[in-house]
C-alpha cells in the first residue's frame, strides 16, 4: 500500500452564489449553443406536412432566448458579486495590472501548460492565467450579451431589449450582428473543451479536490500554501 | 405668376389621368406611407396646389437599375411621379439635352431654386482615385459636393449611394462610398434596395412632397414607413419558419410545397424591406414567393455576407466558401490534439512519480505538488 501524510486544511473558496452561478451558466451555455446551433443549421427532418400543424422551431428559439435571459442576468449578478464577494470572487483577481499576476501567469504557462517547470504554484482560488482568461470569457459573454439582444431587439418591445437597439446600426447591419454572434459562440465551445479538460488535470495532478470545490465550496490546500498565502507582501496581497 | 411652376395634379391631368385614378393614387401613397385617413386629403392637397419638386438627380457608380426599376412601375402615376413629373431637370439617362446644354440645365437649377431643390444620386463616389467616375471633366465628388451645398435634402436612390454595393464589395478597388459618407450637413434619405421598390421611391418623393420635410428615418437613414420591418417578418411563408418546415433544395418536395428558404440562404431574417407587403411589378410577387431565397439587397456589404445560397456568411481570408462553423470545427480537432498530448504527457509524469514514491513516506517529508 502507498500512502503518505500531507498537512493540509480545508478552505472556503467558492461561496453559495458563486456556485449556483457557475452551473446556472454552464446550463444556459450548454443550452444556448445547441440551440443555437440549431438556429444556424436547423434539421429539415420533417416532410410532407403543414406548417400550421408544428411549431418545433418556434420552440426551439423560445428556448434558445429565455434562457439567454437566464444567462443575462446571471452574468449580470456574477458581475455584480465581483465587487461583495469573497477575495477568490472578487474583481482584481481577473483582471492582471499587478507585476505578480503576470509572473504567476508566465509561471503557470511553464508548469501546467509546458510543463518544463516543478515550481509550485501557490494560488487558492483561481490561479493568475485562469482568472485571465475568465476575464476574457466575460468579455466574450458582454459581446454575445451585445449581439444577441441586439438582433432581438428588433423582434420585440420589451424594455431590456429595446436598450440595445443601437447595436444592429453601429454594427452596420443585422448580417454582420449574426455573424460575429456565431463566431463568438466557437469561443464558449473551445472554452468549454479546455476548461472541463483542466479540471480533470488539476485534480489528478493537485489533488486538491478542485472538482467537488465547485459543489461543496472547500479546496484542500497544503499547510505551507496558506501560510505563504497569509504572509502576502503588500503590493499583491490576494491571488 | 408668369413662371409658376405648374403643379403635379395639372401635369396628370394634362397627360389624360383621371381624377379617380389620382385620389387612388394618393391612397395607396398614405397607406405605404402609413398615414391615417385624413392623410390622405393631405396628399391630394398637396398634389394639387404646390409646384414641382425641383430635382437633380446624377448617375455616378451605379448600372442605372433603380431608374430601371422604376420605369416598370405598372402604375402610370408611380413611374411618372419621379420620371416625368417632378421637375426632373437633369436626369443623364432619361433627359434630352446633352454636353453643355446639360451641364447648364442643373447649374440653371442651382441658382434659380436655392435651398429647395433635391438632390437625388444613383451610383456610389470614388475615393481611392476620383478620376475613376468623371462627368464633364469633373469628378463624382467635385460634383455632388457643389450641388449639395445648396439643396434642401438628399435622396440617396439605392444601396450604391446608400452602402456602396458591389462597387464596396471587397477589396472595393475604387474606394466607393455612399453618399453620407461624403457629404455632411445635409439630410440624406437612403432608399435602400437593389434597386429599391419604385413604389417606395414614389413614396419618398410623395412624403417629401407634401410635408415639406424628410420622412422619419431608421438609425441607417431609411425611411421607418419601409424599413422598418425584416423581410422575414413580413413574409408569407413564415409559419413554415417557426414550424421547423425548411427546403433543402430548389427541386424537392419543401419546395413544391412552398416551406420556408432559410437552409437555402435566405436573408430574409437579417433584411429590412417592404417586399413581403408592398412586392414588386404592381404587387405581383416578390423573391420569396417566386421561391427564390431573399439576398438581403438592401443590407450594408450584401455581397461580402454571401454566397446567396449559403445561411452562414463565408469568412474573408480562409478561402471560398470557409463559414465560422467550418474554421470552429478546425479549431476545436486542434483543440482536442492539443488536449490529448497535454494528457498523455502529465500521465507519463504522473507515472514516474508514483514509482519514485516511497512505499511509505514520512510524516515530515515536504509534500510535492504533482
Amino acid at each position: 500500500m502507498r500512502s503518505r501524510t500531507i498537512p493540509m486544511r480545508e478552505v472556503h473558496v467558492w461561496e453559495m452564489p458563486v456556485r449556483v452561478y457557475h452551473w446556472v451558466n454552464a446550463l444556459c451555455v450548454t443550452v444556448l449553443c445547441v440551440t443555437g446551433f440549431l438556429i444556424g443549421n436547423p434539421l429539415a427532418f420533417m416532410r410532407g406536412t403543414e406548417a400550421y400543424l408544428n411549431y418545433w422551431f418556434g420552440t426551439v428559439r423560445f428556448i434558445h432566448f429565455v434562457s439567454a435571459f437566464v444567462f443575462f442576468f446571471n452574468f449580470v449578478f456574477r458581475t455584480y458579486w465581483g465587487f461583495v464577494g469573497n477575495e477568490f470572487s472578487r474583481w482584481y483577481n481577473f483582471i492582471p495590472l499587478k507585476r505578480c499576476q503576470w509572473k504567476e501567469i508566465i509561471n503557470v504557462i511553464k508548469v501546467d501548460v509546458l510543463q518544463v517547470s516543478h515550481k509550485e504554484i501557490d494560488s487558492i482560488g483561481h490561479n493568475s492565467l485562469a482568472s485571465f482568461i475568465y476575464f476574457i470569457t466575460f468579455l466574450i459573454f458582454l459581446l454575445q450579451c451585445l449581439t444577441g439582444f441586439g438582433m432581438y431587439a428588433a423582434m420585440s418591445t420589451a424594455f431590456l431589449p429595446k436598450l440595445f437597439s443601437w447595436i444592429v446600426p453601429f454594427m452596420g447591419g443585422d448580417m454582420h450582428v449574426r455573424q460575429l454572434h456565431h463566431i463568438l459562440m466557437w469561443g464558449f465551445i473551445l472554452f468549454a473543451m479546455v476548461h472541463i479538460y483542466l479540471v480533470f488535470y488539476h485534480d489528478y495532478i493537485e489533488r486538491r479536490g478542485v472538482t467537488s470545490s465547485m459543489i461543496g465550496g472547500w479546496k484542500f490546500i497544503e499547510e505551507d500554501v496558506i501560510e505563504r498565502h497569509d504572509n502576502k507582501s503588500e503590493d499583491c496581497p490576494k491571488d | 405668376m408668369e413662371n409658376k411652376q405648374p403643379s403635379f395634379y395639372e401635369e396628370v391631368r394634362g397627360d389624360g389621368i383621371s381624377r379617380k385614378d389620382f385620389l387612388k393614387f394618393c391612397a395607396t401613397m398614405a397607406a405605404f406611407l402609413g398615414l391615417e385617413s385624413s392623410g390622405i386629403g393631405q396628399i391630394v392637397k398637396a398634389l394639387e396646389t404646390k409646384p414641382r419638386l425641383p430635382v437633380i438627380w446624377f448617375h455616378f457608380q451605379e448600372c442605372t437599375c433603380c431608374s430601371e426599376s422604376f420605369i416598370r412601375a405598372s402604375h402610370p402615376i408611380v413611374a411618372d411621379i419621379v420620371l416625368g413629373k417632378i421637375s426632373l431637370d437633369y436626369q443623364e439617362t432619361l433627359m434630352a439635352a446633352s454636353g453643355v446644354q446639360a451641364e447648364e440645365a442643373y447649374k440653371a437649377v442651382m441658382a434659380k431654386f436655392p435651398g429647395e431643390y433635391i438632390v437625388m444620386v444613383e451610383g456610389s463616389i470614388p475615393t481611392e482615385n476620383e478620376a475613376y467616375c468623371c462627368i464633364g471633366g469633373r469628378s463624382a465628388k467635385q460634383i455632388l459636393e457643389e450641388a449639395v451645398k445648396n439643396c434642401k435634402a438628399v435622396v440617396a436612390w439605392g444601396n450604391c449611394a446608400s452602402a456602396g454595393c458591389v462597387q464596396a464589395a471587397s477589396p472595393n478597388p475604387t474606394g466607393a462610398r455612399p453618399v453620407h459618407k461624403i457629404i455632411s450637413g445635409k439630410p440624406v434619405i437612403n432608399v435602400q434596395g437593389c434597386p429599391p421598390i419604385a413604389d417606395v421611391m414614389a413614396g419618398v418623393v410623395v412624403h417629401l412632397l407634401t410635408f415639406d420635410r424628410i420622412p422619419q428615418l431608421d438609425a441607417l437613414g431609411r425611411p421607418k414607413a419601409f424599413y422598418s420591418r425584416r423581410v422575414h417578418d413580413t413574409c408569407y411563408r413564415r409559419a413554415n419558419f417557426d414550424a421547423g418546415l425548411f427546403v433543402e433544395s430548389f427541386d424537392d418536395e419543401g419546395a413544391k410545397r412552398g416551406y420556408c428558404l432559410y437552409k437555402m440562404g435566405c436573408k430574409g431574417p437579417v433584411t429590412y424591406n417592404s417586399c413581403g407587403i408592398i412586392k414588386w411589378n404592381d404587387g405581383v410577387s416578390y423573391p420569396i414567393q417566386s421561391g427564390h431565397p431573399c439576398i438581403g439587397c438592401s443590407e450594408e456589404g450584401f455581397w461580402d455576407n454571401g454566397p446567396f445560397y449559403q445561411h452562414l456568411p463565408s469568412i474573408a481570408g480562409f478561402g471560398i466558401e470557409t463559414t465560422a462553423d467550418k474554421i470552429g470545427v478546425g479549431l476545436g480537432v486542434a483543440t482536442a490534439v492539443g488536449v490529448a498530448g497535454h494528457a498523455i504527457y502529465t500521465n507519463i509524469r504522473k507515472k514516474k512519480e508514483i514509482t519514485n514514491a516511497p512505499e511509505t513516506a514520512s510524516e515530515t517529508e515536504t509534500p510535492k505538488v504533482l
